[in-house]
């Protein structure tokens, strides 16, 4: 995947938390690629690391709290090594962030047209009007009806949905190479999930940037994702195009998650369940297929001592070799009985 | 806006009525009546049954409080039994000294309570915000007649940098003498009071600092590529600021009742050492009046907060 145009590439990112003086890694040693053009989607449940993910790359951390190393390379500079100051350069302009919870990510105290020229106000060096005119524009483009009203108003003044866009607006503003949507929809109801997805992607057409977007919405992977980086407990266990993924998962933890989905064709039976939950930072084994303990039926031997990434196909990477003999135990009976 | 302040006016119009129904029972239900101490204590009791009868003393409450509710509007509060002059003019003599005594406490305590507050709540956890933490719960746990004592007797005897009685000089002649006399007067309880008064304030002032510094829209304002400087000074000091801004009107009514405290222990001849004579001398017109004034004053302090939140809070104006 190592290609011209990947644009971020981040290299053995680990963050780790300080919880009582100690300090313990919330993601480990994360590798990924963007491309321009391309919604890269990282998928997972709650507590594997999404979020801290999409914030080390933002350098929203607070450095007395959290130890981050590895590299995250933007465009030939190495985010990592960089200041509060040198951060806030691509933090607005180059990277855009739309946050989960739409309705308190906006400044109650603030109007709307405000809070978008706000950026501009840091990365460019329009005047009062020329800002006017652009968040008019945005708005616009995020698909909100009356721009000129919504930009008098205050968030509490607009729905969910509206706010949405607007933190959209905010995050796209200085038109960013890279988006990085940390679960947008989550906070909306479905008709308005689907909308706010359209509007992502209209925008990455027109600007072609990367969109890293971060969900446990496996439908709405399926719907827009490009690649798709598949996270437990804080590393990645598979990573592959879209197709790939949904279509010929390998790592268990894929194929749990995607069998726990209703489908059609699973209609009438019992949806499966992925036992136990993901381990806490403390408890996080530091050896072994972090996932084992939530498949006690595969053998030990089936896992690798320190599992890595294979390369299966072109692009398509799994950790750990368990895969190769893994079944569902109702698969097992199965085999047996045939 | 306007509609907010215009329907916030037209609620305390019963809020006024119930208080002075509240006042008027509470006089009635005090003991004695309005002869005692004014006639002949030989006085034969059916001269005062008379006297009771044509003062209107014997009609139903509903009809004295109409009466009373009258005088009130007539600016006729009654005569105090220990002055033995009208109430109004005993309260105009005093209320002005309490409203001085209450700007300045309340201006002191804003100057001190909010930089120590904000400072407190941006340096969260290291020495400073620890030794003003410190500060706070010593003067919360100290009653504030003993702040009081300590002060005149440290600053006023010990130190004499202060007078420590009266609210102006007899010597003082021009008129730039009186203003300088009674400025001095009033800086020391002032300052002790402040010196109380803003133990509320930084505690809260410094919580609204941190809860903002780790919101949602802060970490919006950072992804933004906002500097932390302007982050305080666009995001978190207005947001954390405004209940405290709310919460301004409401602290008059609390330096008026803290001026109780403070008058008697200076002396100072204000309402609050009227109203804690009066109580001593069963002074029931003066007293009736001076709960109502309190009262009163009460409801406008939670108006003006309520009015200053509209104006600074979009959320609670009614479009």
């Amino acid at each position: 995947m190592e290609t011209e145009s990947n644009f971020l590439n981040i290299k053995d990112v680990s963050t780790a938390f300080k919880i009582d003086g100690q300090f313990y890694d919330a993601i480990s040693h994360i590798n990924l690629q963007v491309q321009h053009d391309e919604i890269l989607a990282i998928v997972g449940e709650s507590g594997c690391g999404k979020s801290t993910l999409a914030t080390t790359i933002m350098g929203l951390h607070d450095p007395a709290e959290t130890k981050i190393s590895g590299e995250i390379d933007f465009e030939g500079t190495d985010l990592l090594k960089l200041d509060d100051d040198g951060y806030n350069e691509f933090r607005g302009a180059k990277i855009g962030m739309i946050f989960q919870d739409p309705l308190s990510a906006l400044n109650p105290l603030k109007r709307i047209e405000d809070q978008i020229s706000e950026v501009m106000d840091y990365h460019t060096q329009m005047t009062k009007a020329e800002k006017h005119k652009r968040t008019l524009e945005l708005l616009d483009e995020v698909g909100i009806v009356n721009p000129q009203r919504t930009a008098h108003q205050f968030p509490h003044e607009l729905s969910g949905g509206m706010r949405q866009r607007v933190v959209i607006a905010i995050a796209i503003a200085c038109k960013p190479d890279l988006i990085i949507a940390d679960e947008p929809t989550t906070a909306l109801d479905v008709t308005i999930q689907a909308q706010i997805l359209d509007v992502l992607r209209a925008i990455q057409k027109e600007n072609h940037a990367g969109i890293i977007l971060i969900t446990h919405d496996l439908g709405v992977v399926a719907e827009t994702a490009d690649r798709v980086a598949v996270m437990y407990a804080g590393q990645i266990v598979e990573q592959g195009t879209a197709e790939q993924v949904f279509n010929s998962p390998e790592h268990p933890y894929t194929r749990s998650l995607l069998r726990s989905m209703p489908q059609r064709d699973n209609e009438g039976d019992d949806l499966y369940v992925i036992k136990g939950n993901v381990p806490s930072l403390q408890k996080m084994p530091s050896t072994g297929d972090r996932f084992a303990p939530r498949i006690p039926w595969v053998p030990e031997s089936a896992h690798e001592a320190d599992p890595v990434m294979h390369e299966i196909a072109p692009g398509h990477e799994v950790r750990c070799t368990c895969y190769k003999t893994f079944q569902f135990p109702d698969e097992q009976k199965g085999s047996v009985t045939v | 806006m306007w509609k907010t302040i215009l329907r916030r006016l037209l609620i305390m119009i019963p809020e006024v009525i119930l208080l002075s129904v509240l006042v008027f029972l509470l006089a009635k239900a005090m003991p004695g009546d309005p002869f005692t101490g004014s006639i002949n204590p030989k006085a034969d009791p059916a001269q005062i049954k008379h006297l009771m009868e044509i003062n209107g003393l014997n009609d139903p409450w509903y009809q004295q409080y109409w009466n009373w509710v009258v005088h009130l509007f007539h600016g006729n509060l009654g005569n105090s039994y220990q002055y033995q002059e009208p109430v109004t003019r005993l309260i105009e003599g005093r209320a002005g000294n309490t409203l001085w005594l209450a700007f300045f406490t309340m201006i002191l305590t804003y100057a001190f309570a909010l930089p120590l507050g904000v400072y407190a709540g941006r340096h969260e956890g290291k020495l400073p915000d620890t030794i003003i933490r410190f500060y706070t719960y010593v003067t919360f746990c100290i009653p504030v007649f003993v702040i009081l004592v300590l002060g005149i007797w440290i600053f006023g005897y010990v130190l004499g940098w202060f007078p420590t009685t009266g609210s102006v000089s007899s010597d003082a002649q021009t008129w730039a003498q009186t203003v300088g006399s009674r400025f001095y007067h009033i800086l020391l309880p002032s300052l002790l009071g402040a010196l109380f008064g803003t133990v509320n304030i930084v505690q809260y002032l410094r919580s609204e600092v941190i809860d903002a510094k780790h919101s949602d829209y802060v970490r919006t304002a950072r992804s933004k590529g906002v500097p932390s400087k302007d982050i305080y000074r666009h995001h978190i000091f207005r947001n954390s600021l405004l209940p405290i801004a709310a919460f301004a009107g409401y602290s008059i009514t609390g330096l008026l009742n803290g001026s109780i405290f403070t008058e008697t222990v200076f002396s100072y001849p204000g309402m609050g050492l009227l109203f804690v004579n009066s109580i001593s001398y069963r002074d029931y017109t003066v007293i009736t009046a001076l709960v109502l004034i309190y009262g009163i004053l009460n409801l406008v302090g939670t108006l003006l907060s309520d009015i200053i939140l509209s104006i600074v809070d979009p959320r609670v104006r009614i479009e």
